[in-house]
């Protein structure tokens, strides 16, 4: 921030970074052959739908900026006991998952929401059950960085398989730095 | 300490009494310095001695109010109430006060002027990221602390720096208005000015040293104490992992709520680095783990 935006107290709202989306596909191939955990094949975009002028107020203004398809099943729109919306896309296949996650934020950035955007998640699970347990990969937009989450429990989360997951992604993922970024979803409609 | 059936580290008590002395010894400075200087002892001693009491007097409500912490009964916290019971009972100690604070940061403290005004205090941070056995070992470690008496301990301790502090004060007050007249070229005046300064400087990091080295070894001892009570020095050292380096730093806290509003922000509002400084009175997690270590193998051998 500038010494006038700091002097009348204007903080500039961060435009989300979506390029690094795209790396998550070497990561769950590293995730595969390290730690057996793959695609769950869920994904969401978490965003807040503020209220006034050019911002969504129903359902079918976000179902037509995101190009929603009534048939299409694989898509649904939800709202979390938080009061944030969550878009959540099913696909077996990581790479159209992530492109569809890519293609909302996109869509959304070019209708000016790009503020609202908090995060999207991507689920993964181990191969061969229990296994590791299950994680969610978050990307916070606003960083363009990746953190690992594995909950265990209604507040309860897995710091050993979080800082494994670190060390092995830290190649091909810009993981957050700053640990204290790393905050919980709980109960985390992303599967 | 006297009531538990603790066997007593004799190279931890050897350096606690070298500590112990280097701090008296430094008084001695302390004061034979002000006595030269001329100051009013007891107006330096009164304020002290008020300020240091009153610290002590009051530490349960002073620690519980920095820590946001609030006392809770058995139907709130039933819980943390059935372990501080049985480990009162181990010990064969009174029972202290129960509080809780709902900070995220991993943490639990014990204060009070004695065991009978004491309270033990654990974060909800720290509950949830411990299971009941490491929950009951950092508990251990706090109610060692206060059969140790260790706010007493430190209280006294830390009066030297503040005393030191104090010191350094008026003895640059007492050169700037009292030897003023004395020195016959202002050149002697500013030596003399830049001599007590920096004298009473090094005392007071020096006092400050000390009392960080001796609550060090208060948190080994207490480490020690806590970990022979529950008979298990590994869930201590697990529960140590836990909470402390980067496991310590990754929140609980949900992203959507209240704080997750620095997600929408570039710089976030709170700066880092609260949690650092206060264990920076406790010994190295490495050292707290050897001699944990070392327990656990004379326990069982």
């Amino acid at each position: 921030m500038g010494l006038r935006d700091t002097l009348f107290g204007r903080s500039k709202q961060a435009a989300p970074n979506l390029d690094n989306l795209f790396a998550l596909s070497t990561a769950a191939l590293t995730l595969e052959s390290e730690l057996d955990l793959v695609p769950s094949g869920h994904g969401g975009l978490c965003f807040k739908a503020g209220s006034g002028e050019g911002t969504l107020t129903t359902d079918a203004d976000i179902k037509e900026l995101l190009n929603f398809d009534e048939t299409n099943n694989k898509v649904t729109l939800t709202k979390d006991d938080l009061g944030f919306e969550w878009l959540l896309v099913a696909d077996p296949d990581l790479e159209s998952l992530v492109t569809r996650i890519h293609s909302a934020d996109t869509s959304m950035v070019e209708h000016g929401l790009g503020a609202r955007l908090l995060c999207a998640v991507f689920g993964f699970v181990p191969k061969t059950p229990p296994g590791e347990g299950s994680l969610r990969l978050v990307y916070l937009l606003k960083q363009g960085t990746f953190y690992p989450f594995a909950p265990t429990g209604p507040d309860q989360r897995n710091n050993e398989l979080e800082l494994r997951v670190r060390s092995f992604l830290s190649t091909d993922l810009p993981i957050e730095k700053d640990l204290s970024r790393w905050m919980a979803l709980w109960n985390v409609p992303v599967e | 300490m006297a009531t538990t059936k603790i066997e007593t580290d004799h190279k931890l008590n050897v350096r606690m009494f070298i500590t112990g002395l280097a701090l008296v010894a430094l008084y001695a400075i302390i004061v034979s310095v002000m006595i030269s200087l001329g100051v009013s002892l007891v107006l330096v001693i009164v304020i002290a001695g008020g300020l240091l009491f009153s610290q002590y007097y009051f530490s349960d409500k002073i620690a519980m109010f920095s820590m946001h912490a609030h006392e809770v009964t058995p139907q709130q916290e039933p819980k943390l109430h059935e372990i501080v019971d049985r480990l009162c009972l181990l010990a064969n100690m009174q029972k202290p006060r129960v509080g809780v604070s709902e900070m995220d940061m991993p943490n639990a403290f014990a204060t009070g002027r004695s065991p009978s005004h004491a309270v033990i205090c654990a974060t909800r941070g720290l509950m949830q990221r411990l299971n009941d056995e490491e929950l009951e070992a950092v508990l251990a470690h706090e109610l060692s602390h206060v059969a140790h008496r260790d706010v007493a301990v430190m209280t006294i301790a830390s009066g030297v720096g503040l005393l030191a502090g104090l010191v350094s004060r008026v003895a640059l007050f007492g050169t700037m208005f009292g030897g003023g007249g004395r020195g016959r070229g202002g050149q002697n005046v500013v030596l003399l000015e830049m001599a007590t300064l920096l004298v009473s400087m090094v005392i007071y990091v020096i006092a400050y040293l000390l009392t960080m080295a001796l609550s060090r070894y208060r948190e080994l001892a207490a480490d020690r104490s806590g970990a022979i009570l529950i008979g298990k020095p590994s869930v201590l050292a697990s529960a140590l992992v836990h909470v402390t380096g980067d496991m310590g730093r990754i929140p609980r806290n949900d992203l959507r709520k209240t704080e997750g509003m620095n997600a929408f922000f570039f710089a976030p509002a709170l700066a880092g680095g609260t949690a650092a400084t206060l264990f920076s009175t406790h010994p190295s997690l490495e050292v707290r783990l050897n001699q944990l270590a070392k327990l656990e193998k004379e326990l069982n051998g």
